[in-house]
């Protein structure tokens, strides 16, 4: 991990990663190198720079990149925090994946091609890898906090069942890889119609939650834009939670909106005001 | 990272949040077709999806445009179930040409067609929005997106009343199926009975895993322990969620059966094939009709 090598010259030892599978992933050879190419730059203008790095057993992408900056490149912008997979920080996109950098094995990534590097491209970029993604705070700032029955806390009996499907949805960690994914907000930049799935997530867990007093049907539908959503799972496919956004969260909302919003019945019952209030 | 939390109600619409300008430098542009860094075969999933639709669907145009070797003995194609002929014969002699498959075909078309799951396949493999993820879809797909607020996707809502009817057509194949064990000669298990029970679990499987079905059950609900009853529902709702994580995999088995239950029994009542059945009391017979 110590020694550096010159950006434009192929390493010595470079692409000779053994290929045992082991686990489901490569045991990576001694004295493997890796090229990288990372995108270096700001919203406006950048490029992809390639750097190599020595590969060592147990190494993540985000080792690799403080490795750069320990060796070529000091001033390669790069936002992290708990190298744990639990801050959400080091968001990036891995091979075209948007992943975590510290949750990227290398031994998990080809070798033997250079392995791209960019930030996530749904936000706008201050700096090389890290993006402005200050638009989600926004987003979040716009949805009622939750708002239980009674300030009497001490009168709460909350049973697992019903609390369940909420702890899913808060092993959030915020790292916003599933905005980034979502095609609404990263290619038809809808981010004034579509909340994205972090807060469809968000508004799931409140509006599912028993103690939770808000009618929030409307607000999903009319201003988080729940419609947007066409189910294609790319945000659950890169949430490093696992949480099943798609299944658990976004259609059981879309459910919820059609009960009172695309049922005939539904509707009926409205105009003749036999419509239970849901909260 | 975690967010703030704030009063919502004095905060303006997002429309009018002034967000940060979008990146213009070329190399973070993802909105081309096909536009991705991704040096994996993304594309094998979305081809296999159109090839095995596309398939499907001509061969059901083809199936249901012959009205004819669609039923022998105790076998019913389920391309045609229910059988509106059995039900509505005075119909069907005035109008001899009307095949009664294009009378059913529109529920499991419309059930099929507004699955949850099937609208990941679809959005990803025939309308590009987008192909995989993190690869861009085509400009124009860009500029006219509307997700399922307008028609004709917002019909995509209305997805619970096709499940329901969707519930009709489970009972027919369950008929169906208990009908196939009644040879002319007698009781029996055959080719046949096998081939039309792998259909009629796989549909029951498929349909009874359905988001809108859980949505029913109980995942409306807020509060699942609030009455007896709501625990029951949440029981069940829990035992569905099981099924409903494979729902994708029942789509498929299902219509692969449904494929294979009308090549199988075209070909018997073409004379083709020969069924083979176990007769309780008889033994095996080859070709019993």
């Amino acid at each position: 991990m110590a020694c550096s090598h010159p950006t434009n010259a192929p390493h010595p030892k470079a692409n000779s990663a053994s290929t045992t599978i082991k686990g489901g992933t490569k045991a990576v050879a001694e004295g493997t190198v890796a090229t990288f190419s990372v995108y270096r730059g700001t919203a406006e203008s950048g490029e992809m720079k390639t750097y190599q790095v020595p590969v060592a057993e147990g190494m993540v992408v985000l080792d690799a990149v403080h490795h750069m900056q320990a060796n070529d490149a000091p001033d390669l912008a790069a936002r992290w925090n708990c190298k744990a997979a639990k801050c959400g920080s080091c968001s990036a996109e891995i091979n075209g994946k948007p992943s975590l950098m510290c949750k990227t094995r290398m031994d998990a990534l080809p070798l033997d091609e250079p392995i791209t590097i960019t930030p996530m491209k749904a936000f706008p970029v201050l700096k090389d890898l890290v993006t402005d993604v200050s638009w989600n705070y926004r987003v979040n700032e716009r949805i009622t906090p939750f708002t239980p029955k009674s300030d009497d806390t001490d009168n709460w009996t909350l049973y697992q069942e019903d609390v369940e499907r909420v702890q899913e949805f808060r092993k959030c960690i915020e790292c916003f890889l599933c905005q980034d994914v979502c095609h609404v907000i990263r290619n038809h930049d809808k981010k004034n119609d579509f909340y994205g799935p972090r807060f469809m997530v968000r508004l799931a867990s409140l509006d599912m939650h028993p103690l939770d007093t808000v009618d929030r049907l409307q607000a999903i539908k009319e201003e988080a834009g729940v419609g947007f959503c066409n189910i294609t799972k790319c945000c659950t496919e890169v949430c490093p939670e696992h949480i099943h956004i798609t299944d658990n969260a976004i259609i059981p909302l879309k459910e919820r909106v059609a009960d009172r919003y695309f049922d005939p019945i539904g509707k009926l019952k409205g105009a003749l005001g036999l419509n239970k209030s849901r909260k | 990272m975690s967010s703030s939390q704030t009063s919502a109600s004095s905060l303006p619409p997002l429309s009018e949040v002034k967000t940060a300008s979008l990146n213009t430098s070329p190399a973070l542009q993802v909105s081309t077709l096909g536009s991705t860094e991704r040096p994996d075969a993304w594309w094998i999933e979305p081809v296999l999806s159109v090839a095995a639709l596309l398939g499907f669907s001509v061969y059901v145009t083809w199936a249901v445009s012959q009205n004819a070797n669609y039923h022998i003995g105790p076998f019913l194609s389920p391309l045609y179930s229910p059988n509106l002929q059995e039900y509505f014969p005075k119909l069907f002699q005035a109008l001899p040409w009307l095949s009664p498959a294009y009378l059913v075909l529109w529920v499991p078309l419309l059930f099929r067609g507004t699955c949850y799951y099937a609208r990941r396949v679809a959005y990803r493999s025939f309308l590009m929005t987008p192909s995989a993820c993190a690869v861009g879809p085509s400009e124009t797909a860009s500029a006219l997106y509307e997700g399922e607020t307008k028609f004709p996707f917002a019909v995509m809502n209305l997805h619970r009343y096709f499940f329901y009817l969707a519930l009709v057509l489970v009972f027919f194949h369950w008929k169906h199926l208990v009908d196939a064990f009644f040879y002319p000669q007698g009781v029996g298990v055959g080719i046949g009975t096998l081939v039309v029970g792998i259909d009629t679990v796989f549909l029951t499987l498929y349909v009874f895993s359905c988001h809108s079905w859980r949505h029913l059950l109980a995942g409306k609900l807020d509060c699942f322990t609030c009455s007896a009853v709501d625990k029951m529902r949440h029981g069940a709702y829990k035992r569905q969620s099981k099924l409903n994580e494979s729902h994708g995999h029942y789509f498929w088995f299902s219509l692969a059966a449904v494929w294979f239950a009308d090549v199988y029994i075209r070909q018997v009542a073409s004379g083709n094939w020969h069924d083979t059945v176990y007769l309780f009391g008889q033994g095996l017979t080859t070709n019993p009709f």
